[in-house]
């Protein structure tokens, strides 16, 4: 035991504690300005992007591909998963609300959540994972073996060429992945409370219509185009800065998976308090229970 | 190769001029106080051992590096002072020849020897694919090849058709870096005639890095050595050399010399110095 604690403490008493909280600020100084240097890497990232959208857009033979990937071939993952958390939220939530009697508002509930937040964050993870980190892999993968600079030596931007059509497909088809999660997920809310919890379909309806209005589906529709455009930068970003060899590409699609799904969910509260305070703003009156 | 040396007024004006390059990453020097000058028409080899910063000078030339101090410049031009647009049209004037090909698996090899020219000229698709044709037929590789991906050919032929990608704009300076590496002697060697021959028909200027010295003595008219920065003395110049490759043999620098021949024995016992300081 003595031995032990001896090895601990020696080298700290060695180096004094002042050193050891010089190291310490060091330490977390250099962490800071890194992050600070690496923000301002992606704002520039993103800002270049835009850029190009105003100036000249790619051709419909770079830009036609990404939206097939990411539109129609992430709709059937989109569609099941929707399915899935509609079925679950009846689930969860039934046996609460049969306890008050309130069985019937489960309609409000399970497509409230859906519209207004699960739909939209489903759709948006579901993208993170399918195509995000599947971008953050194929543009590490050129990044490492040149293909990058081989573009840029060929007189053909880089960013116009691979970023901006996937910028496009991400932005551009989020909110449909979104309206089919909201839609799917619906579909399986109605199917488990109606089919299987032999909720009256009547009131089941006639509930979820008193509660859910345009603006909410239109918010969730809002907020999935910030998270498509942040999942597509993020994406890019981490390819085009992947480091060296099979690890690093690894690394890459992680990353661009962690980092967006991060973004994802500090989007999601940002934007959810902003379209509440503007829908509060619009409507003063508008009383809401959910 | 020498006696083809341009006139003196076109000396005045070479068509790259490096100066007082500096370039970094992190806090690790890779260029140091680099002064180069390459002529039109010459056939430039870059030596030096792995890590001396070779090819971060040879992608300094297309702008594909940034310096933090000096400029390079192309034609009275200088690229770091250049907006997007014209540093694009300035690159068109380039070919690049990459290490592994760099050719995008995503196209078919027809596809990717059209790149630039899609990119940049508007022709017509027959007169496009005639175009890749005879520039694929130059680098010595049959049309069967037009539709197959990179991934379906070997390296020797990966690396031709990088060659004919880069010719593919009859570019007025061509980039090589380390045209032979990885490849069987006979490969080298056709790289080699291929790389001569591309300066001969075409008229074009050369930067060839390698460590490669046959291609150096066979294809260059010029050779420049660099050192690597972290071995270097402070203030001590980065180009150890800058002659005519017959000249390598005689000169009275021994790291030059034992680059030339090949000789690992002072590097030996630096490594072995370095091991007996991590053993203490």
């Amino acid at each position: 035991m003595a031995t032990a604690s001896d090895s601990v403490n020696g080298p700290a008493e060695r180096g004094g504690l002042g050193d050891a909280l010089t190291e310490w600020v060091a330490d977390w100084g250099a962490a800071g300005l890194e992050t600070v240097g690496a923000l301002g890497d992606v704002g520039l990232f993103a800002w270049r992007t835009m850029g190009w959208l105003f100036t000249r857009l790619p051709s419909r033979g770079t830009i036609l591909p990404n939206f097939y990937q990411v539109g129609v071939l992430s709709l059937p993952v989109v569609a099941l998963t929707g399915t899935f958390i509609g079925m679950v939220l009846a689930v969860q939530s039934y046996s609460q609300f049969r306890a008050l009697g309130l069985e019937t508002r489960l309609g409000a509930v399970i497509n409230m959540s859906l519209v207004r937040e699960l739909g939209p964050v489903l759709a948006a993870t579901m993208l993170a994972g399918r195509v995000g980190s599947a971008m953050a892999a194929e543009l590490g993968t050129m990044r490492v073996t040149e293909q990058i600079d081989a573009l840029a030596s060929m007189g053909a931007n880089p960013l116009h060429y691979l970023v901006v059509p996937r910028f496009l497909a991400c932005v551009f088809l989020i909110p449909t992945l979104t309206v089919m999660a909201d839609f799917m997920g619906v579909v399986g809310g109605y199917f488990y409370a109606v089919g299987i919890l032999d909720i009256d379909k009547q009131h089941y309806w006639a509930n979820s219509q008193a509660f859910v209005g345009n603006y909410d589906v239109f918010s969730g529709i809002f907020k999935s185009v910030f998270f498509g455009a942040a999942i597509a930068i993020i994406s890019c970003y981490r390819g085009f800065n992947c480091a060296a060899g099979a690890e690093g590409v690894g690394r890459a699609a992680t990353a661009s998976f962690v980092y967006s799904f991060v973004m994802i969910l500090v989007l999601d509260l940002v934007l959810g308090i902003f379209l509440d305070s503007l829908y509060n703003s619009i409507w003063p009156e508008g009383a809401r229970l959910f | 190769m020498s006696d083809a040396m341009p006139s003196e007024t076109v000396e005045l004006h070479p068509l790259v001029r490096v100066e007082n390059l500096h370039v970094r990453f992190g806090n690790n020097m890779v260029l140091r106080d680099i002064d180069i000058h390459v002529r039109r028409g010459e056939s430039l080899a870059v030596i030096g051992e792995s890590g001396c910063g070779k090819t971060v000078l040879l992608k300094t030339l297309i702008g594909l590096v940034r310096p933090i101090q000096g400029s390079v410049w192309f034609d009275d031009r200088n690229l770091g002072s250049l907006d997007e647009k014209e540093l694009t049209r300035q690159r068109t004037r380039f070919g690049f020849v990459f290490q592994n090909a760099a050719l995008f698996d995503s196209m078919t090899i027809g596809q990717n020897v059209a790149f630039p020219l899609r990119q940049h000229r508007k022709m017509s698709d027959s007169d496009i694919q005639d175009l890749v044709v005879a520039r694929l037929a130059e680098v010595g590789l049959p049309s069967t090849v037009l539709n197959k991906k990179p991934a379906e050919l070997s390296g020797g032929m990966r690396k031709r058709v990088g060659l004919a990608r880069a010719l593919a704009m009859d570019p007025e300076l061509v980039l090589y870096d380390e045209p032979t590496t990885g490849l069987d002697p006979i490969m080298s060697d056709v790289i080699n005639e291929l790389m001569i021959n591309t300066s001969r028909k075409h008229a074009v200027t050369s930067v060839i890095v390698t460590h490669d010295m046959r291609t150096a003595h066979k294809v260059a008219n010029r050779v420049v050595m660099l050192w690597p920065v972290a071995r270097l003395d402070d203030g001590a110049p980065q180009v150890i050399f800058d002659g005519p490759p017959e000249q390598l043999e005689e000169f009275d620098d021994p790291r030059v010399v034992q680059f030339v021949q090949g000789e690992a024995r002072e590097r030996l016992m630096e490594m072995s110095r370095t091991r007996g300081d991590v053993e203490r």
